[in-house]
């Protein structure tokens, strides 16, 4: 396959930053998405030129850490995979591709592709957590009892990997699908009950500070979701924050 | 409790509450305007109850009137927030791939409706109340004393073409506003549960029933007059 290349080049934070123009050949329609970059890149490299950062881990779709936005969709046009799940047989001989970093004002850019999730961490430090007491006297967690149907609910929840595809879907830019799951996987089980309450009202009142945008509902979060995060889980999230302040 | 409408989900829900209260109202609204199809004397016995009633004018009215205005500033509050979320748009978006035209367009359709609410005022309201309130006539008399005027009125002003396309274009608006408000709604104040596919079917009939059923009453006045 021959294809072009549109990618975004920006040198750092305060750069302006443009798409640049990559025509790219021989490519094979068994390469991930991310073996064409390192193929790209290593043509750059070769001819001196600087390669295209992106951000990239564990290659098996499950850490989160790939972010592209490719052709107008967060991790490409298929569905229920990340960028490095994307494979090249998902486009057709003479396409052009444009490949954008994930654009919200909480996920700044550092370099080209690569931006700034770290919004999603203190999220995570403000409530997404429970307290387990260590010292010898922890319950196993497989003496609880949890009803089957919470239980797999709350397993979808937890099975969110914070890429963030949701923001960079959404038109408004709002975490809500993801804090929606962290808060889900918690308010579902007994041993996140005890904190339901300041965890759902802080990683809110984060995700606020953060400069998320407000959830209108078109639902584009969770079709583009790598691992089809339900909407349900913003709705329990809203309705444990509405629980949450009138309790006060 | 302080503090939740600064909040993002407190302003979703407050937003959703004053939608739910403005689709009750509208369908109360409907079911009187169909009355002046089928039934003239009695569309103007139930306008004169509404028109001079005192619980519905000088309660039920300013509610009304605050969760009209109330939707509407807090549409344009959260449009102006949510695009300071994303400063720099994308070069290529492909919106189409996994939402609707509606779902995210609801600020144009809103002002659309808003424009035309604004239209609707000028027809309807405000002579309302100027007769009632300014000129002091609450007897919703004909001016040679036969009848009521509620029907009259109405069927006057359906007279103009002009004013009868406007109003069915506003309600195609509408229409494309409730195809996905409706369901939204119920979503933002956490109502997303087994009943929610059932809700969905509703929710088309009522998106699509209620304008269209408003373009009728314009039209069957226009063409029979």
């Amino acid at each position: 396959m021959n294809l072009t290349l549109k990618i975004w080049r920006q040198k750092n934070a305060n750069d302006k930053g443009k798409l640049v123009n990559y025509p790219i050949s021989d490519v094979s329609p068994d390469m991930s998405f991310l073996e064409m970059l390192d193929v790209l890149n290593e043509g750059l490299i070769n001819k001196g030129d600087e390669p295209v950062e992106f951000d990239h881990d564990c290659r098996e779709g499950i850490c989160g850490m790939c972010s592209l936005y490719i052709n107008g969709e967060a991790h490409g046009p298929d569905r229920g995979v990340t960028t490095c799940q994307l494979h090249m047989r998902m486009f057709k001989d003479g396409d052009t591709i444009v490949i954008e970093p994930f654009r919200a004002t909480a996920f700044p850019v550092i370099k080209d592709l690569v931006v700034d999730r770290s919004a999603f961490d203190r999220i995570q430090h403000a409530g997404g957590f429970i307290s387990v007491n260590t010292s010898g006297n922890t319950i196993d967690a497989n003496a609880i009892p949890v009803n089957k149907h919470d239980a797999d609910d709350a397993f979808s929840a937890a099975t969110c990997i914070g890429c963030g595809a949701c923001v960079a879907s959404c038109k408004n830019s709002s975490a809500m699908l993801f804090v929606g799951a962290k808060v889900s996987q918690f308010a579902l089980l007994p041993q996140g009950k005890i904190e339901a309450t300041d965890r759902v009202l802080n990683m809110v009142k984060q995700m606020d500070e953060e400069g998320f945008g407000n959830c209108t509902n078109t639902g584009a979060c969770e079709v583009e979701c790598p691992k089809g995060i339900s909407l349900e889980n913003i709705a329990r999230m809203n309705r444990e924050y509405l629980k949450a302040s009138l309790k006060g | 409790m302080s503090g939740i409408l600064n909040s993002s989900i407190g302003r979703k829900v407050a937003m959703a509450l004053s939608a739910l209260f403005l689709m009750v109202f509208l369908l109360q609204h409907f079911a009187i305007n169909m009355l002046s199809v089928f039934n003239p004397d009695t569309f103007n016995e139930v306008s004169h109850f509404m028109g001079t009633f005192w619980v519905i004018q000088y309660l039920m009215q300013p509610v009304l009137i605050f969760g009209v205005i109330f939707h509407f500033v807090m549409g344009f509050v959260l449009e102006i927030k949510n695009n300071s979320a994303r400063k720099i748009s994308y070069a290529k978006n492909n919106g189409n791939a996994n939402s609707s035209w509606m779902s995210r367009n609801m600020i144009w359709s809103g002002l659309a409706i808003l424009a035309f609410m604004i239209l609707h005022f000028i027809d309807f309201w405000f002579p309302e109340m100027n007769i009632k309130y300014i000129q002091g006539d609450m007897s919703g008399l004909l001016a040679d004393g036969e009848g009521f005027r509620y029907y009259e009125e109405l069927v006057h002003k359906f007279e103009n073409p002009i004013r009868v396309a406007a109003y069915c274009l506003a309600f195609v608006f509408l229409a494309l506003h409730l195809l996905h408000g409706f369901m939204s709604a119920f979503q933002s104040v956490g109502a997303n549960n087994k009943y929610t596919k059932s809700l969905k079917g509703f929710a088309k009939v009522y998106a699509i029933g209620i304008p269209l059923g408003f373009i009728f009453i314009a039209l069957f006045h226009h063409l029979n007059h």
